[in-house]
């Protein structure tokens, strides 16, 4: 049981070739259709078609500017809560046939201090969009 | 299933015909479900959708391919040139890989991988970049802030999107969309005992395609068109083939992980077996006309409240659901299930 359960997790030749292809296949139609849409389509750039679609005039300002930090709060958190489910999987593949108690109680562990932490940030505001 | 033996030319064309099938499976769905789209929303609006060209307005799909293939695409001056006509391709690309692994039936599989979820999961997050990408480059504040939403949306709500993967692996002790979906035709479908992550994993679908009530990176009442207000002709029609796309994506996993993919209860198999790929690509088309119910029926969350869902309500409560059901599963097993 367990060779094969690790042996299940390796890739195929095949498989990394059809990835492969997916890749060159995908860009090969992007680049088709957009080229048949470029020699299809008429091309008549007047000056209104160039002005960015907000409100008829030259927008004023950029909008390349620094944005609000609440995303940034996210980002972080995002981080954290993925490396967590990164452990979750492996654990839970396994939990059906090779895990016992104790690693059922390492990831009950290991999830609350995680939920502590996000309660913390709960608390503190960090999750509210200001 | 001998791939092993295969010469190098013969594998690479053979991947090379998988590749073609899948993305003719996918231009075929973006047809498919622009009507059924039009259809659904119009019967929901008490309106009937298209109705003039062809047999229930269904030759409709013509005349618009071609429209978006002969418009002229406009682009404009401030642009950043090279990422603006790159950004479709991001978002295209990584959808098609993202059908690599579904298993249409129990061979009829682009790429059967061991870690298949997996790698589905991660496609599908890459689309956020090209959307971002898209909002980014096409330098117009209504872009950038449906962009800024996207991604936001996106890191609230892929977690809990994975974690309501977790309980079915769990079941199944496979990461392989395929064994799952055996591991159902041994059992019984995991969305009986699993049905709490299989209404986490539906809302997190909705939020994952940018669907009302979460569309937030769309918003066309706030945001014009959102991510995609710079775009036109070809370029906006790769946008909205990959949005339909990654709908079946995400239809098929969750009928992978949850409705028994391919099979059929109280039915025999020789009867089940021939036509796997048609129950499978049905039971797909029937989330995904839950989606577009719930499209036409739900207005759109305020950004506030839909940043706060993702990481207030639905993580830990996808997080404690996941203990508190791998306590049961650990339970059944020692005493119930006898394994």
């Amino acid at each position: 049981m367990r060779a094969s359960a690790i042996k299940g997790l390796m890739f195929g030749m095949f498989e990394q070739v059809v990835i492969a292809m997916f890749v060159i296949v995908g860009a090969a139609f992007a680049c088709i259709g957009l080229g048949a849409s470029w020699l299809l389509s008429p091309t008549n750039p007047t000056e209104g078609k160039g002005v960015t679609f907000e409100s008829g005039v030259e927008p004023i300002g950029d909008p390349w500017i620094r944005f609000k930090p609440g995303y940034f709060m996210y980002a972080i958190l995002f981080v954290i809560f993925d490396i967590e489910v990164a452990f979750i999987f492996p654990w839970a593949v396994a939990l059906g046939t090779l895990l016992g108690w104790f690693e059922v109680t390492a990831m009950i562990v290991f999830v609350a201090i995680i939920l502590v932490g996000l309660a913390y940030e709960y608390k503190e505001g960090v999750l509210g969009w200001h | 299933m001998s791939t092993e033996t295969m010469s190098t030319v013969g594998m690479w064309s053979t991947a090379f015909v998988h590749v073609s099938c899948i993305l003719a499976i996918m231009i075929f769905n973006g047809g498919i479900t622009i009507y059924m789209l039009r259809k659904v929303l119009g019967h929901l609006h008490l309106r009937l959708g298209p109705t003039e060209l062809g047999p229930a307005g269904i030759a409709q799909l013509i005349p618009d391919i071609l429209k978006l293939l002969v418009k002229e695409d406009r682009h404009p001056n401030r642009t950043d040139y090279w990422l603006y006509c790159l950004a479709p391709a991001m978002v295209f690309m990584p959808v098609l890989a993202a059908y690599a692994a579904l298993p249409f039936s129990e061979t009829l599989i682009a790429a059967d991988i061991h870690l298949g979820l997996l790698m589905t999961l991660g496609f599908v997050s890459l689309v956020p970049l090209g959307v971002f990408a898209a909002g980014y480059a096409s330098r117009n504040k209504y872009a950038l802030i449906g962009a800024m939403r996207a991604i936001g949306g996106s890191i609230s709500y892929e977690i809990p999107l994975i974690l309501a993967c977790v309980v079915p692996v769990m079941l199944a002790g496979s990461l392989n969309l395929r064994e799952i979906v055996l591991a159902q035709q041994a059992s019984i479908w995991f969305v009986i005992p699993a049905l709490p992550s299989a209404i986490i994993f539906f809302i997190c679908a909705l939020m994952e395609t940018g669907q009302v009530p979460f569309d937030m990176a769309e918003s066309e009442s706030e945001l014009i068109s959102g991510f995609s207000t710079e775009y036109s002709a070809m370029r906006f029609g790769f946008m909205y083939l990959a949005e339909f796309s990654g709908n079946f994506v995400m239809a098929a996993i969750m009928v992978s992980l949850f409705l028994g993919g391919w099979t059929l209860p109280f039915v025999p198999d020789a009867i089940a077996a021939p036509i796997a790929p048609v129950i499978f690509v049905a039971k797909c088309y029937l989330i995904i006309f839950c989606f577009m119910v719930v499209r036409g029926t739900l207005s759109r969350y305020r950004v506030d409240q839909f940043a706060a869902l993702g990481f207030k309500k639905l993580i830990p409560i996808t997080l404690i659901w996941t203990l508190v059901f791998a306590i049961g599963f650990k339970v059944f097993t020692m005493w119930g299930g006898g394994a």
